[in-house]
């Protein structure tokens, strides 16, 4: 009879209108919600940075065209004779990406290939973290190397280089992407299966044959999203300008020269004392909606170079 | 008569040949390797050469002074505690519910597509375009002003994406067998990740954890965005009160300085000496960060010597 009973019961507590499993189904139901709510906060986050830059940016453009805005060779908002042109601060980002890069692509992608093709993975497994670490110094640290280092060390070839100069900050930010493109390109590298080597090998290539030949090609994709997340970092790296190369904006394509990059004026900005709503505070936003749209800029063209090379496959 | 040609000869010089190029193009790796290494090394030596000497127990205990000898790092420190105890607070469990719906919960559709894609867009933004919004949303609209609750909030949205990658890594290297077991069992869906998926990724979300605040902790651009100031000679308010209820938030409120803002501060001053705190601040930086990543690293290999399945 006992048994009976705990049966009934048991079934009960099986069929879905129970309520215990009624419950228990909606707190289930619950904690699903609250997951989703957390993993669709970070659309938020986006949608909240691209409408405040927007819509902040709004009235400097009431008061400035976007033609002086684009065409003008000066920017010095802050001064009596206010110009609006964002060219000196955007030639400031592209110089200063533009010898990072020729630090950390060669580099970066030579260290990678070797790291990949040469290395015992025991001693990889060592190394790759200990370059990681280059990623992980702060960057006001890195701004203080190249300012009291780099320098010094290059005023001693360059004996005309002024103290603040974009060629040091530029050098110093090439070394701290270095990890950013070797990285990414190194496991790019590793996931290109190994028959593909062995193949290589087979028909008497050599081990720098194979990386060029038969590695680099094959994991191409993987290393030109690591060169795009390399030329990110370069636009967006912010203190080791601020601090190395000067804040005047400069159109020169001279790197012995000062220059600010668009993120070292909304640093020499924010420094200062700013009034909400005046035209300085909304020149910060306008240049932190040009640098996002750049980086935008770059991504999508990094996205379809690597559509384009993955098709030829 | 023409010379004849050995092809075995041949063979071997141009064996020989590639040899040598495969050896030249070997060195030039262990050469950029050893160029950035060294690199580190001549900062990490320059730095603590100037700094080290500078770094007493009352550099720690003094506050900011006109007078360099006098300076210390009291309200830096501090500020990074807060500042960095906010973050935590905001993004750890935001960034692990939101990894644990994307990888355990998220149908195939065009919403988790628009959430993966926005993600690894959100570690591509500039950090400095976080502190502009920050300074538009946080401090103006909502009126938060220039306090350490501000700067929490930015660093952790900042640092949100790296926890969510971590998450999913550590969770997706937990294999089926485990929640299949589980369900058997007949765990329910939540059971199987609160008791089984999170305690076995621990250590991956750990390490990412240790990664995110280690990057917080040495970001300036976002903060110096949103208005903190360079020269505090104050602390926050006390969290811990005379009164019922003993604990008070106010010093969420309260404003800040942190240590990279402090070492930046003292760094574009002309006089010398200043520049030696900063060297010093530079010292205690690095080596938090050094140590928060070496951390770090020794919990990935640990967790992954331990996991066999």
């Amino acid at each position: 009879m006992r048994t009976k009973n705990q049966l009934k019961k048991l079934s009960e507590f099986t069929s879905a209108k129970h309520p215990v499993r009624r419950m228990r189904r909606l707190k289930e139901r619950a904690i699903e919600s609250l997951l989703f709510l957390a993993a669709a906060s970070s659309v938020l986050v986006t949608v909240a940075i691209v409408s405040i830059l927007v819509t902040e940016s709004i009235p400097f453009f009431e008061k400035v065209t976007l033609k002086e805005f684009l065409t003008d060779t000066e920017w010095t908002p802050l001064f009596e004779n206010a110009h609006y042109g964002i060219l000196p601060l955007i030639n400031g980002t592209f110089l200063s990406t533009m010898i990072a890069l020729i630090v950390a692509i060669p580099l970066g992608t030579v260290a990678a290939a070797f790291l990949s093709e040469y290395v015992r993975p025991s001693v990889r497994e060592f190394l790759k973290p200990v370059l990681e670490l280059l990623a992980a110094v702060p960057s006001v640290i890195y701004g203080y190397f190249a300012l009291l280092f780099v320098t010094p060390l290059l005023q001693k070839m360059i004996p005309t280089l002024g103290g603040f100069n974009v060629l040091s900050a530029g050098l110093v930010m090439g070394v701290m992407i270095i990890p950013y493109v070797s990285s990414l390109s190194e496991d790019a590298m590793q996931s290109v299966p190994s028959h593909l080597r062995e193949a290589s090998f087979a028909v008497g290539a050599s081990r720098m044959q194979t990386a060029f030949h038969v590695v680099i090609p094959a994991a191409f994709s993987g290393i030109s999203s690591a060169y795009i997340l390399g030329v990110s970092r370069a636009f967006g790296e912010t203190m080791v300008v601020a601090i190395a190369a000067g804040m005047q904006p400069n159109l020169t394509l001279d790197p012995t020269q000062p220059a600010a990059t668009i993120t070292a004026f909304i640093v020499q900005v924010s420094l200062g004392d700013l009034p909400h709503g005046s035209i300085g505070y909304r020149s910060i936003y306008v240049a932190g909606l040009s640098l996002l749209i750049l980086t935008l800029c770059f991504n999508i063209l990094g996205l379809w170079l690597r559509k384009k090379f993955q098709e030829k496959e | 008569m023409e010379r004849e040609i050995n092809p075995r000869q041949e063979l071997l010089s141009n064996i020989r040949r590639r040899q040598r190029w495969d050896f030249a193009f070997a060195m030039m790796g262990l050469m950029s390797l050893l160029f950035a290494l060294l690199t580190l090394l001549a900062l990490i030596v320059d730095l603590a050469i100037t700094g080290v000497p500078r770094i007493d127990f009352a550099f720690f205990m003094n506050f900011p002074s006109r007078f360099p000898a006098k300076a210390g790092i009291i309200s830096a420190w501090v500020g990074s505690l807060c500042v960095m105890l906010t973050t935590a607070f905001c993004a750890i469990p935001l960034g692990i519910a939101a990894g644990v719906y994307l990888e355990e919960y998220a149908k195939k559709n065009w919403f988790s597509q628009l959430i993966e894609l926005n993600i690894i867009n959100l570690a591509g933004i500039p950090s400095i375009t976080y502190g502009l919004m920050a300074l538009g949303l946080f401090v103006y609209q909502f009126k938060l002003g220039q306090s350490i609750l501000t700067a929490g909030l930015t660093l952790g949205l900042l640092v949100l994406p790296i926890i969510i990658v971590t998450t999913r890594e550590a969770i997706r290297s937990v294999p089926n067998l485990i929640r299949e077991a589980s369900y058997a069992m007949g765990a329910s869906k939540w059971q199987t990740i609160r008791h089984h998926i999170l305690p076995y990724s621990t250590g991956g979300i750990l390490t990412g954890v240790i990664i995110s605040l280690s990057r917080a902790i040495g970001e300036t651009a976002p903060l110096i965005t949103i208005g903190a100031l360079t020269f505090i000679a104050f602390l926050p308010t006390s969290p811990i009160v005379g009164h019922v209820p003993f604990v008070s938030f106010k010093w969420l409120m309260d404003p800040f300085t942190v240590m990279p803002i402090q070492m930046f501060n003292w760094l574009s001053r002309p006089q010398e000496e200043f520049h030696v705190n900063a060297a010093a601040t530079g010292v205690v930086l690095l080596v938090m960060t050094l140590l928060m990543n070496a951390g770090a690293i020794y919990l990935r290999s640990r967790f992954r010597k331990k996991m066999k399945w």
